[in-house]
């Protein structure tokens, strides 16, 4: 039986608000750690965006997995679904704002029953990067979603799959029972139909930590997964992103209940490195809740933060100046993005 | 609260060692970094010699450090005990090596 998500348990960090509250508690309230803006102010600086490059669509936090370190908290069980005025409404945006990249995210982006048409109406845009960020196993999970990556390849749409690591143990822990081989053939699939190998056809895995740990070097973990995943199932890909655990959701209910909250919030913040503040990907990436409202970024969607400044919606974005120049809204999940090498949605910053 | 020699927290303050001498501590740890950067062997390879070492010597700040050294270079679990085992055969070898010493003790001993 697939585990709850924490909306569908009613577990205490359903609700956004219990989320920052502890994040502020503990070593932030005594001042043995500084608060993410207390770090910004000691370093001078002020996180504000600059050009807007990426929009970052949600489309429901409806998923076919219910992973154990989920920042979305999504799963099976979670209803919250993109519809229909608000798939216009994105189509809208990418006229208007044009952004650089769509950026397609759920829960599985794929079962958003409009995913399709989200996607031919944004190629009319003229949007340059169509990404879906895939759990792959969707791909394999019945004969309408098989379709999907010819789909993908006839819409030239750029595959960020999710893989934490290239052995089984490792990924069914954290991803779940059945996750690693049904990703395998998946992956083999779209080898087949030249992703990760023509260069037009581009796929990318996402490796986070199976754990309370910060990744280490991104290129050396490339090497490793693209000789093992080679080796091992003749399976192919381009770039190895490492995103790091924010200390949200159902990543942050492990790390107390697991009595690593204290020394990982510690170790991100010994981490900070200045040097990834000006890559951050809320600089230049506007995040999209399933109904339309706006965000920083995923993460600050998760939690309930708006934006600052008079818009909330997609809608309210009339052009793209209305991006600029922001103050970004912060608290200590933050730390998660400027640890070591940094950490965004296209892997480490520095 | 029982007291123990050994503090995970002590591990954090291991910099301070530089605090009453400053050049040597400095060398120390420039030495030290130096030594797991990547060069002939890679910094994972040195990562999983550091594992086996560390239990060897047995020090248990060195097994926290190195094993989560090894998780976030995505060592896997079989890697990392395989490691240990060759620490721990080498350490066996060098105390039943020793054993040819007491045999050849024992035959020139015995009448």
């Amino acid at each position: 039986m697939k585990p709850l998500s924490l909306h569908r348990s009613k577990h205490l960090f359903s609700d956004p608000k219990k989320q920052l509250e502890f994040l502020s508690k503990g070593a932030f309230e005594t001042g043995e750690l500084p608060p993410f803006e207390k770090m910004l102010d000691r370093h001078k600086y002020q996180l504000r965006t600059s050009e807007l490059e990426i929009l970052q669509v949600n489309l429901g936090y409806m998923c076919n997995q219910t992973c154990a370190h989920c920042h979305v908290d999504a799963g099976p069980d979670r209803k919250e679904i993109m519809q229909s005025e608000t798939i216009d409404q994105v189509l809208i945006a990418l006229d208007r704002l044009k952004p650089k990249t769509l950026d397609l995210t759920g829960g599985a982006p794929e079962m958003n029953p409009e995913f399709k048409r989200l996607v031919q109406g944004a190629r009319k845009t003229g949007v340059q990067d169509i990404i879906v960020r895939s759990n792959l196993t969707i791909l394999e999970s019945n004969t309408n979603f098989k379709t999907y990556p010819d789909f993908f390849k006839e819409q030239q749409i750029h595959v960020v799959s999710s893989l934490p690591h290239y052995t089984l143990k490792t990924t069914d822990r954290q991803r779940g029972e059945g996750v690693f081989s049904k990703s395998i053939l998946a992956l083999k699939r779209l080898n087949e139909l030249g992703y990760g190998i023509d260069k037009e056809l581009k796929l990318d895995l996402v490796y986070n930590p199976s754990g309370a740990f910060l990744p280490a070097d991104q290129k050396a973990l490339e090497a490793d997964f693209k000789k093992k995943l080679l080796e091992g199932f003749g399976v192919q890909f381009n770039e190895l992103f490492c995103i790091t655990n924010l200390p949200i959701s159902r990543f942050l209910d492990y790390l107390i209940s697991s009595e690593n909250y204290e020394d990982y919030m510690q170790a991100l913040v010994e981490a900070f490195n200045p040097a990834t503040l000006d890559g951050l990907m809320c600089r230049n990436t506007l995040s999209v809740g399933y109904d339309g409202r706006v965000y920083d970024c995923d993460f600050n969607q998760m939690l309930a933060m708006p934006i600052t400044g008079p818009y909330r919606k997609l809608s309210d974005f009339l052009t793209a100046e209305n991006y600029k120049n922001r103050s970004i809204r912060l608290h200590q999940h933050c730390y998660g993005c400027t640890a070591g090498a940094g950490s965004s949605c296209g892997g480490s910053i520095s | 609260m029982s007291e123990t020699y050994y503090d995970p927290k002590d591990l954090k303050n291991f910099k301070n060692i530089s605090d009453w001498s400053e050049p040597l501590g400095k060398r120390f740890f420039e030495y030290y970094t130096k030594v797991f950067e990547e060069g002939a062997l890679s910094a994972r390879e040195k990562s999983l010699i550091a594992l086996a070492v560390s239990h060897v010597v047995k020090c248990p700040y060195c097994i926290d450090a190195y094993t989560k050294d090894g998780m976030q270079r995505g060592i896997t679990e079989e890697e990392m005990m395989e490691a240990v085992h060759a620490g721990a055969a080498i350490e066996s070898g060098a105390t039943l090596v020793h054993a040819v010493q007491m045999m050849n003790k024992h035959k020139k001993l015995s009448h």
